[in-house]
C-alpha cells in the first residue's frame, strides 16, 4: 500500500484534539495517564495502540470528559473540554464502542436517530437521515424495525458507526469498534470504514490493540504503554521503527502472521 | 351449611368485602409505588441513601403488623380513619420490595448501554426515563407483584382496626371460632393474590419480552 493514497495531516492548521500533559490518577491514587501530550489534525485518523491498561480508552474518555483530567489540559477545537458544556460537546463528537452499545429496547431506526431526536429535529428529518445513514454503512431498510439482538455482531456494529455519525459530528470516537468480530467480517468493515473516512473526513480518534488493524487505518500511529506515549509514527516509520516496543509490537505481529491470515 | 352454600347466601357480603379488601390492597400499592419507586431512584444516584433507606424499610417489615396498626393508632391524622391507618401500614409493608426492586433493576442495567447514552450527550434525566427505568421495568415490576401479594394477605389485619376487607370474615370465625366463616375469608384472599401474582406475571413477562 502506497503512502501516496493517504490524504496527508494538514499540519498547518490548529489541531482538532489537542491533549497538553495530561494525566489522569484515579481516586485511589493510581495513575493512567501520565502527562501525555497529543495533537489531532483536522481530518486525520490518529490509531492509539496499546494494551489494555496503557491508558487509551481513559484517553478517549478525557476528550468528551466522560473523564477529567487530574492535571494538564485537553482542548477540542481550541476551547478546553472545562468550558464546554458537556452535553454539547458530546454530540459534537460521535462515539462508537463495541457492540454492547447499542439500546436493547430501541429498534434499529430509534437506535441511529438518537442524537438527531435530542437535538430536536424534525420528525420527517429524523427519518430521512437514518435512511441516508443506513445507505451510507450498507445496511438493508428494511432492518430499520429491528431490534439490535435480532441483528449480527458486524450489522450491529454498522448501527453503532451509523448512530455515531446521525448528527454529523465532524470528530469520531473510536474505542475497539471492531474488536468483538470474526476475521472476515473484521476485514469488510475496515475496508468499508477506510473508504468511508475518505469521503466523509471526519477528524477520528481510534483505539485498538491491534497492531494490523492500526497499519490500515492510522493516518498516525500513537503508542502507549503504562499511561505514557511511547512514540508517535506513520504506518511507514512504525514498519521500519526500532524503538524496542515498536519493535517488540512487529515482532509479534510478524510471528502470529501467516501467510493469507485474516 | 356447607361452605358452598354460605357463598351463596353471603354473596353480596362476600362481594363487598372483596371490593373494600381490593381497595385498601390498590391504594396502598399505588402509594407504595409512588414512594418506592423515587426513592429507589434516590439510591441510585445518591449512594449514600441505600444503606439508611434500605434499611428503614427492613425493619418496617420486621415489625409485627398487629404492632405497626397499634403504632399508628395514636398518630394524629392517619390514626384518625381506619381505613387510612390500614392503608398506611399497608404501604409500609409494600415499600421495600418496590424500592429494592427499582434500585437493583436500575443498577442491573448494563453499564456500557449507559455508558455510551452519556457519551451520546444524553443527560442523565433522559438516561433515567428512556434507558434505565425502560430497561428496568421488568424487575421493579416484579418488586410490585412481590408487594401485591404480600400486601393482599397482610390486608387481612385491617379488620382488626375495623377497616374492613376479607379479614371481617376472619376475625369473626376466629370469635365464633367457626371454621366455615374463616374460609369464608381465607378462599377468597388467597384467590385474590393468586390472581394478582398471575396478571402482574403477565405485565412483567410482557415487559421483559419487549426488552
Amino acid at each position: 500500500m502506497s503512502d501516496g493514497a493517504r490524504p496527508t495531516p494538514p499540519a498547518a492548521t490548529s489541531p482538532v484534539i489537542s491533549l497538553r500533559t495530561v494525566s489522569y490518577r484515579l481516586p485511589g491514587g493510581r495513575v493512567l495517564l501520565d502527562a501525555l501530550t497529543l495533537d489531532v489534525a483536522r481530518g486525520e485518523t490518529l490509531v492509539l495502540l496499546g494494551r489494555s491498561g496503557s491508558g487509551k480508552t481513559t484517553t478517549m474518555r478525557l476528550v468528551n470528559r466522560l473523564l477529567e483530567p487530574s492535571a494538564g489540559e485537553v482542548l477540542v477545537e481550541g476551547r478546553a473540554t472545562s468550558q464546554w458544556d458537556a452535553i454539547k460537546l458530546r454530540r459534537h463528537i460521535g462515539y462508537v464502542i463495541q457492540e454492547t452499545g447499542l439500546f436493547p429496547h430501541f429498534t434499529i431506526e430509534r437506535n441511529i436517530a438518537l442524537v438527531p431526536s435530542l437535538e430536536g429535529w424534525a420528525p420527517d428529518r429524523v427519518r430521512a437521515r437514518v435512511a441516508e445513514l443506513m445507505e451510507l454503512v450498507g445496511l438493508p431498510s428494511e432492518m430499520s424495525a429491528r431490534y439490535p439482538r435480532q441483528l449480527s455482531g458486524g450489522q450491529r456494529q454498522r448501527v453503532g458507526v451509523a448512530r455515531a455519525l446521525a448528527a454529523d459530528p465532524p470528530i469520531l470516537l473510536m474505542d475497539e469498534p471492531f474488536g468483538a468480530l470474526d476475521p472476515i467480517t473484521r476485514a469488510d468493515l475496515q475496508n468499508e470504514f477506510r473508504a468511508l473516512q475518505r469521503r466523509l473526513a471526519k477528524t477520528i480518534l481510534f483505539v485498538t490493540h491491534d497492531l494490523r488493524e492500526a497499519l490500515v487505518l492510522g493516518d498516525r500511529i500513537a503508542l502507549l504503554e503504562g499511561g505514557r506515549l511511547m512514540g508517535l509514527y506513520t504506518p511507514a516509520e512504525f514498519l521500519r521503527a526500532d524503538e524496542p516496543l515498536a519493535a517488540a509490537y512487529l515482532a509479534a505481529f510478524r510471528a502470529g502472521d501467516p501467510p493469507g491470515a485474516g | 351449611m356447607g361452605l358452598f352454600e354460605f357463598f351463596t347466601a353471603h354473596r353480596q357480603e362476600v362481594w363487598d368485602l372483596t371490593a373494600e379488601h381490593l381497595v385498601l390492597v390498590g391504594a396502598a400499592i399505588f402509594c407504595a409505588v409512588l414512594i418506592g419507586m423515587p426513592l429507589g431512584v434516590l439510591t441510585t444516584r445518591w449512594r449514600w441513601l441505600g444503606r439508611p433507606v434500605l434499611g428503614g424499610a427492613n425493619v418496617m417489615q420486621t415489625i409485627p403488623s398487629l404492632a405497626l396498626l397499634g403504632f399508628l393508632l395514636p398518630v394524629p391524622w392517619i390514626g384518625d380513619r381506619a381505613d387510612r391507618l390500614a392503608i398506611v401500614a399497608l404501604t409500609m409493608y409494600a415499600l421495600l420490595p418496590i424500592l429494592r426492586n427499582t434500585a437493583a433493576g436500575i443498577n442491573g442495567v448494563d453499564p456500557s448501554v449507559v455508558e455510551a447514552g452519556r457519551a451520546m450527550g444524553m443527560t442523565s434525566g433522559q438516561i433515567l426515563l428512556q434507558v434505565q427505568l425502560p430497561l428496568a421495568m421488568g424487575v421493579i415490576l416484579a418488586g410490585v407483584r412481590v408487594a401485591t401479594v404480600i400486601c393482599v394477605g397482610t390486608a387481612t389485619i385491617a379488620a382488626a382496626v375495623g377497616a374492613g376487607g376479607l379479614g371481617e370474615f376472619i376475625f369473626r370465625g376466629v370469635a365464633m371460632v367457626n371454621n366455615q366463616l374463616i374460609l369464608a375469608g381465607a378462599i377468597p384472599a388467597a384467590a385474590l393474590a393468586l390472581l394478582a401474582d398471575l396478571l402482574l406475571g403477565r405485565v412483567e413477562k410482557f415487559f421483559q419480552t419487549a426488552v
